[in-house]
């Protein structure tokens, strides 16, 4: 396995999370201004991660054709529940008191969402991100499938040749991934919710 | 016509996925409440064991059935083993993180009417735990139907098969068959768990009743 590899896998993860990330908050944010179109946004970011993973890149492959854009574009899906989820959570659990002391100061509505809310919700819209992230490391071994590459492939091509050595030397790569990303993130994110209580 | 072909053999690759999934979604549920609870029971321990289980759940299901496979040869027992092993991490979980969170008091006054240790625990506790433990369930469910596509990687049907054969052969409507089948067998088995949940609620939780 050589670093070009590790980084297929890295980047494709990396390109789903930003895009998720754009699309994500926006969504977030509107389903919080907006509380009738909450359970509608939830609802659907919720379909789509209850289809499974090689369903939904198989879909994205008569579309899109296959490739690393439509690993991109599954990750990418995968990764909104929790985004979209915690951003509404988020802005939704700053207390009632600095709310008011922000209407009460004058600020427009966004005003408040830019300078109060949304900074005091970055730990639990982070903490979303991170659950996204862990996903995506797992999830993107379904590029192999369609032809994306990555970890993924190795991973495959170690079970066609029954080669125990490949099959553990990609497990383990991915393995720590995963945990470089989980306990990097737990560890922003604690700092994170240090700052906003502070 | 090649559609009407079609119909029986995708008749049947529905059951056998379906089958996969009913043979390993309740084998994982026993396994992770039964391991939920004994965990429950030695919290100082489980502070070390459970961040393991994460680990090792990061590991993905094509990976542990390709690893099963060499051992267990190409049998409809690996696909069910290696889904039922998946089936329990989040049962587990949420059966532990359920019952960390059954409130002290609910088990003082269980303690004070003199219940025992297995009384709190199947009348008090777990009930209470339910909600959350069935929330495990769903995931666990929905996982399993996705990771059932896997079963057609070593040659043992179900969904995935076309799936796999479209993906390789840049069969679109092969794709599609498999594709659509399988996400609406999760959508409808998701809703089966969430309307399971609707009922674990206990009575006295249910809305309107408050707890304090």
């Amino acid at each position: 396995m050589t670093l070009a590899t590790i980084w297929e896998h890295l980047y494709m993860v990396l390109a789903a999370l930003l895009i998720a990330v754009m699309l994500g908050i926006p969504l977030g944010i509107v389903s919080y201004i907006y509380p009738s179109s909450r359970k509608v946004i939830l609802r659907v970011v919720d379909v789509i991660q209850t289809t499974p993973a090689l369903a939904l890149l198989g879909i994205i492959m008569v579309f899109v054709g296959a490739g690393k854009p439509t690993v991109i574009a599954g990750l990418t899906l995968y990764s909104l529940l929790p985004i979209v989820r915690n951003t509404e959570l988020g802005l939704r659990q700053v207390s009632p008191h600095i709310k008011e002391a922000a209407i009460g100061i004058g600020m427009s509505r966004f005003y408040r969402l830019v300078r109060v809310e949304l900074p005091l919700a970055v730990p639990v819209m982070f903490a979303g991100l991170r659950i996204a992230a862990v996903n995506a490391v797992g999830t993107a071994v379904f590029a192999a499938y369609v032809g994306g590459g990555g970890i993924g492939s190795f991973i495959n091509t170690g079970i066609l040749r029954r080669d125990m050595g490949m099959i553990l030397a990609g497990t383990g790569a991915l393995v720590i991934i995963a945990v470089v990303f989980d306990f990097g993130m737990g560890f922003l994110e604690g700092r994170l919710a240090r700052r906003t209580s502070a | 016509m090649a559609a009407l072909l079609d119909r029986i053999p995708l008749l049947q690759s529905i059951l056998i996925h379906l089958g996969y999934v009913i043979s390993s979604v309740p084998l994982g549920f026993f396994m992770g409440v039964f391991l939920g609870i004994l965990l429950s029971r030695i919290p100082k321990l489980s502070k070390l064991i459970l961040p393991l289980l994460s680990i090792f759940n990061t590991i993905p299901g094509i990976v542990f059935i390709g690893i099963l496979f060499l051992y267990t040869g190409m049998r409809p027992i690996t696909v069910i083993i290696a889904l039922s092993v998946y089936a329990t991490f989040p049962v587990l979980k949420n059966t532990y993180a359920g019952l960390m969170d059954v409130d002290r008091q609910y088990i003082d006054a269980a303690k004070g009417c003199g219940m025992s240790t297995v009384q709190r625990l199947t009348q008090v506790e777990l009930p209470l735990a339910m909600p959350t433990i069935i929330g495990g369930l769903r995931l666990s469910t929905v996982y399993t139907v996705s990771w059932a596509v896997l079963a057609a990687m070593i040659g043992q049907g179900g969904l995935g098969d076309y799936v796999y054969r479209g993906v390789s052969s840049n069969n679109n409507t092969l794709i599609l068959t498999g594709a659509i089948p399988a996400a609406i067998l999760a959508y409808a088995l998701g809703s089966l768990v969430d309307w399971l949940q609707k009922l674990a609620v206990p009575r006295g939780l249910r809305k309107g009743g408050g707890n304090h």
